[in-house]
């Protein structure tokens, strides 16, 4: 920005910092957290089975393109040979995937937690170079708001699937009667905290008004903006409270399905 | 009356080391009243910014047990007092003595920033008229002190040292107070893109967690500027729709 040079400290060695704290904490939080959903979401992608109970479908799983006789093109076709590993989930899952791993909070989270750039704040790096988000790869993150669209349908085919949970089949008539069970109120919390997070994304609030200098002269923007800036504001804690909903419904589906729990009926 | 130990970092231009020292405190005081009182009972020569010690004036900045902040703001019931405190000068910028730094590096950076430029006056009086809500959402960022802590614990500046390519929170936020300024009619996104790097930042908010008047920096000033700047430069549909608006 300068031409001026000038003497600076010597940077730090790695993890070294004056800070008294357990400042590893959130990081360590953060490592495990990422890391353990991550390993179980690609093991319960690779598993193509007990995705389904009763009126419930995993979200992982949702929607389901191809794979099941409930899926939208039916099941897996016979051209996909049987060595290669196929899912109903492969087909989808990249895109919510995506939609978090070009997140404004979860970038600043991982670069900290995995890639210790920096482990913290005022804490000392590994590396001594540094290419930020400017080059790629890391210039690719600026896709986010396409997968923000991807994922304001996903919450639509979500929203569909807890219409869905509220009809189950009676075993007596065959026919289909409105309930409510437990795995119908985890898949509406799931909407719900999924909605927080991504109504709340900074590619969102900058759409719908924080492009515009003057928001005031368009009245629905200006609401909505409001709107997106309340979520917004607890941005961090609707991401990690969607991300322990989203995986933890897809385990009672599994756990039902598998019958090691049981679905409780409320209606 | 209890007293504490501090460890002041003594030195000039980069040469130095921590100096231990005791000192009485009594209910109430900051970082910078035991510094003070250490100036004036044992080390006469300290050198040491401050001003208003009310955190208004932005001078006193420093690193306290290794986290930026203003001196005149910390209270040490705020700190763990069974270990030294320590005190060090910013590491991002060049040491001069003892606590003080050499900030001028910032004042260059913001000569460069494209001013201000407002569109023509709209009212009979030769003035404007803006709407509370356009200018509310840059109120904020005019609550700067330039005391200079988020340029400090960047890591794009304080690890990496880049200066030169890099102006850093403070300056992301004087050009979001310009740019989403109603009145404004300047166009910085390509500053910002190419000169100023933007995509340098990769948002770890080290800088909102320091700032002293708890501006919303990543929030608020850069998320919304690099998403300007995606608009501009990396958003193909947008770009195209741009072009035939022109049209």
């Amino acid at each position: 920005m300068t031409s001026k040079s000038f003497s600076l400290s010597p940077r730090r060695s790695f993890g070294e910092t004056l800070r008294k704290e357990a400042w590893w904490i959130y990081p360590l939080f953060v490592f495990l957290g990422l890391g353990a959903f991550v390993v179980y979401s690609t093991w319960a992608a690779f598993q193509a089975e007990h995705y389904r109970f009763g009126p419930y479908l995993s979200p992982f799983y949702s929607p389901e393109l191809l794979g099941s006789e409930h899926a939208w093109f039916g099941a897996k076709p016979a051209w996909i040979p049987d060595w290669l590993p196929f899912s109903p989930a492969f087909l989808i899952l990249w895109a919510p995937a995506g939609f978090r791993l070009t997140c404004y909070y979860y970038r600043g989270a991982y670069y900290k937690a995995f890639w210790a750039d920096p482990p913290s704040c005022a804490v000392g790096e590994p590396r001594s170079s540094y290419r930020g988000e400017r080059k790629f790869p890391l210039i690719l993150q600026n896709v986010h708001r396409y997968f923000l669209y991807l994922a304001l349908v996903f919450l639509i085919f979500l929203l569909h699937d807890v219409w869905e949970a509220l009809w189950f089949v009676n075993p007596s008539t065959g026919g289909t009667e409105f309930g409510i069970g437990v795995g119908t109120i985890i898949l509406a919390a799931n909407v719900f905290f999924l909605g927080g997070y991504t109504l709340g994304c900074h590619s969102l609030r900058h759409l719908i008004g924080g492009s515009v200098d003057e928001i005031s002269k368009f009245k629905l923007r200006w609401d909505g903006y409001r709107c997106v800036t309340c979520l917004n504001n607890r941005h961090m804690v609707w991401a990690w409270c969607s991300l322990f909903v989203v995986g933890f419904s897809d385990v009672y589906v599994r756990l039902c399905s598998m019958g090691i729990w049981t679905d409780w009926r409320i209606l | 009356m209890k007293t504490a130990r501090f460890k002041l970092w003594r030195g000039e231009r980069g040469e130095g080391d921590f100096v231990e020292y005791e000192t009485k405190i009594t209910e109430g005081m900051v970082v910078l009243d035991a510094v003070l009182q250490i100036q004036a009972e044992q080390a006469n020569d300290l050198a040491c910014r401050w001003n208003c010690k009310a955190g208004k004036c932005g001078s006193c900045s420093a690193e306290v047990n290794g986290m930026p902040k203003l001196m005149c703001m910390t209270r040490l019931n705020s700190l763990p007092m069974d270990k030294p405190v320590t005190v060090e000068p910013m590491r991002a910028f060049p040491s001069i003595r003892d606590l003080a730094t050499d900030v001028s590096w910032n004042y260059g950076v913001k000569e460069k920033i494209r001013p201000f430029a407002p569109r023509e006056p709209d009212a009979e009086d030769g003035t404007w008229r803006m709407s509370q809500k356009d200018v509310d959402r840059v109120q904020e960022f005019r609550k700067c002190i330039e005391c200079f802590l988020c340029q400090d614990v960047c890591h794009v500046l304080r690890d990496h040292h880049m200066h030169e390519d890099f102006i850093g929170p403070r300056f992301l936020v004087y050009a979001a107070a310009l740019e989403m300024h109603p009145l404004d009619t300047d166009d910085r996104l390509k500053d910002l893109k190419d000169d100023s790097n933007i995509g340098l930042c990769n948002i770890t908010k080290c800088c909102t967690k320091v700032c002293p008047e708890h501006i919303t920096i990543t929030d608020n000033a850069i998320i919304p500027l690099k998403e300007r700047v995606v608009d501009e430069f990396y958003d193909p549909v947008k770009k195209f729709l741009k072009l035939f608006r022109r049209k």
